[in-house]
């Protein structure tokens, strides 16, 4: 039997768990059944699960979003998937003002709509300003909803899992990047809120998830050299947020770098950071550290958005400065190849 | 139309120079050096043809991610459109837009934007400000396609022109594709977009753009209603693309369209049939239309050219503009 799978597989296998053991699931989405299958991760769904339950949708993101809180009231669990980040914007009515507030604003006297929102966030290959936006930390932002970010395959196999059974409404983050990294998937139950540790360390701890949690694991060996042995903490939930974990690896290694997915001011990482530096019981041995993506909208030109985002190169330089290191050597494979910052692979774009 | 010879050779003209553009682009595009998704309208040529000859500075556009043709019916320039997909500074948008965000306020042309359905209220928004000189003959291209016309902004939108009679032309082009998705998955069998749009108390239309005369004829109505009674009207245009949604490439391998729906567009191409019309008219000979074609090319290798060898924006640039001064 086949033990690697795709990011993209591991989506698939993961709806397909979920829809078989809860036979009231319903999975939607723009082309979802279409021959691109949203990346692969919904190609014959329908025909595994019938066209009542896996189904193709309107141009209407508010309106479905709406009609996901509503059968989740009537008992279904619901899958909407967003081939962009930036479609879902007009759901934010229904997700904010209903999905995330549903239990809460009626004292308690019905339940949270158990829905999980799939968004896709694009980059490169000209995406530019409205197709390559991460709203994670705008939504994290919002009591009630639950937002997660995964890295890798496993994790984003179970975390999807364990999303659809929430009983309450949560944001699916997947880098559109990731869809092509494969890894081996095992089943186990990841409770939504926590962090993962993903390698001890000592003297600085790393925080991290999805892409930027790549980007720090490329810069990983070559930091022995400097005698820098990093804590790398995978926040693939958002929020709610263990902060105690991470409170707990700084309070050991005294400094901290947050690698973002999105633009930092008043991000997830802004907020992370705030909250650790009002613990009186850590001590900086040097000043915390945020790196993400510019403070504005993502330009499409390829000729400068390889200046938007911050990468293992960045990162790298952002670590030694952290350590007053100044004199070192840019590993090769962290230099970038000058025309293909925009895509992952070669043969990409331009979705 | 068709019995204007000097008006029929020049939407030919203009519907074939859209074409060689887009297949320009098209066939380019491998080269990877026009780093953006490209939604090309080859196919949807023939009403942009028609638009062009209906030229007013004055009249605004606004359109969505497949807005190329509508960029060109309003005499922007190619250069800066070529320019703007190679994502040099040049472009139009200066290159930080790319094919998806294409704007020309000197002819016009108030933007395009690509999130489904969002700039219908900015057409309407610039008819508003627009309507308070009465004086003017005022009008507002709309362009959406049937995808558009799910989203709750569009109804939101016709509601308020109506009430607030707004000389807007909504020009829906109904290409009975959303990316992959047939239009009975997305809207009830039988239901006809103009009709449902007229219960709102607008004007409404529609025409098959391979009927060429009937096209010509309902958007020029359309056009003069708008213009002289200050209200507005929605035409609905069936028409069909050749290539994929997005992308250089013909995807009918993949086998989500019905092979009669793609037999009956390739025998209908409205292009091509305007081109045979004039040619049996005789209004065109085969050595004039070589010579259309000659003079489009030249001017296709010129843009190109230009776009190759313009600088592209630098890191400084990338600040630019956040905020209007
Ligand atoms: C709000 C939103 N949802 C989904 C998309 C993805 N998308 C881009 S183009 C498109 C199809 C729109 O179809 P239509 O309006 O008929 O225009 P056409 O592409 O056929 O010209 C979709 C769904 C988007 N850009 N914005």
């Amino acid at each position: 039997m086949k033990n690697k799978f795709t990011f993209a597989e591991a989506i698939k296998k993961a709806i397909i768990y979920s829809m078989k053991k809860d036979p009231k699931m319903i999975s939607y989405g723009l082309g979802i059944d279409d021959p691109k299958g949203i990346f692969g991760t919904t190609t014959n769904l329908h025909k595994i699960f019938g066209e009542r339950r896996v189904f193709d949708v309107p141009t209407s993101e508010n309106a479905l979003t709406g009609i996901a809180i509503g059968s989740s009231i009537a008992g279904s669990r619901v899958l909407f998937s967003h081939q962009r980040f930036d479609f879902s914007l007009l759901s934010f009515d229904q997700l904010i003002n209903n999905a995330a507030k549903w239990n809460y604003m009626f004292g308690g006297k019905t339940k949270s709509p158990s829905i999980t929102i799939r968004v896709v966030v694009g980059k490169g290959w000209g995406q530019g300003p409205t197709h390559s936006q991460n709203f994670q930390s705008l939504l994290a932002h919002i009591p009630g909803l639950k937002v997660v970010s995964p890295a890798f395959p496993e994790d984003a196999y179970n975390l999807l899992i364990d999303s659809i059974f929430d009983p309450n409404p949560v944001i699916f983050i997947e880098h559109r990047w990731l869809h092509g990294v494969s890894g081996g998937i095992k089943r186990n139950k990841i409770s939504l809120g926590d962090v993962h540790l993903k390698q001890r360390g000592k003297n600085i701890t790393i925080l991290g998830n999805s892409i930027g949690l790549l980007n720090v694991i490329k810069v990983n060996r070559f930091l022995e050299k400097y005698k820098i042995y990093p804590e790398i903490i995978d926040c693939y939930s958002i929020s709610p947020i263990n902060l105690s974990k991470i409170v707990k690896s700084v309070k050991k290694t005294k400094r901290l770098l947050i690698v973002d997915n999105s633009n930092t001011f008043c991000s997830f990482s802004s907020g992370v950071l705030a909250e650790l530096v009002q613990m009186k019981k850590i001590n900086f041995k040097s000043n915390p550290v945020i790196i993400g993506n510019k403070n504005i909208p993502s330009p499409t030109s390829h000729y400068i958005s390889k200046f938007f985002y911050q990468d293992s190169l960045s990162i790298f330089k952002r670590i030694l400065k952290t350590f007053g290191i100044s004199n070192y050597e840019i590993p090769t494979e962290l230099k970038k190849n000058k025309y293909y910052h925009d895509v992952p692979i070669e043969k990409f774009g331009p979705f | 139309m068709l019995r204007n010879k000097k008006l029929s050779k020049r939407i030919y003209f203009n519907s074939l120079r859209i074409r060689m553009i887009e297949l320009e682009i098209s066939k380019r595009y491998h080269e990877q050096k026009m780093r953006c998704p490209v939604h090309l309208s080859v196919g949807q040529e023939f009403l942009p043809g028609i638009i062009e000859t209906f030229f007013d500075k004055n009249d605004k556009s606004v359109s969505g991610h497949r807005a190329h043709a509508h960029y060109l019916s309003k005499k922007c320039s190619l250069k800066k459109l070529i320019a703007e997909i190679y994502g040099k500074k040049t472009g139009c948008s200066g290159g930080i837009g790319g094919s998806m965000h294409l704007i020309d306020k000197s002819k016009g042309f108030y933007g395009s934007t690509a999130i489904v359905g969002n700039t219908i209220p900015i057409g309407a928004g610039i008819s508003l400000s627009m309507s308070l000189n009465k004086t003017n003959k005022n009008l507002t291209y709309i362009f959406l396609g049937d995808g558009a016309v799910e989203t709750g902004i569009f109804f939101e939108t016709l509601n308020f022109v109506v009430l607030k009679k707004l000389p807007c032309l909504f020009i829906c082009e109904n290409n009975s594709f959303s990316v992959y998705s047939e239009l009975r998955k997305r809207q009830p069998k039988n239901r006809k977009i103009s009709k449902l749009v007229s219960s709102f108390g607008i004007k409404t239309d529609s025409a098959n753009t391979t009927h060429l005369n009937d096209t010509f004829k309902k958007f020029s109505k359309a056009y003069n209603y708008v213009k002289k009674k200050q209200m507005p009207y929605f035409v609905e245009f069936h028409t069909s693309r050749k290539l994929e949604h997005c992308g250089p490439n013909y995807d009918d391998d993949l086998n989500y369209r019905d092979k009669n729906f793609l037999n009956y567009w390739k025998k209908n191409d409205p292009v091509e049939k305007l081109e045979k019309t004039l040619l049996k008219k005789k209004y065109l000979s085969k050595t004039e239309i070589l010579s259309f074609k000659s003079k489009i090319q030249g001017e296709i290798i010129r843009s190109f050219n230009y776009a190759e060898n313009s600088k592209p924006p630098k890191f400084e640039d990338l600040n630019q503009n956040l905020f209007s001064k």
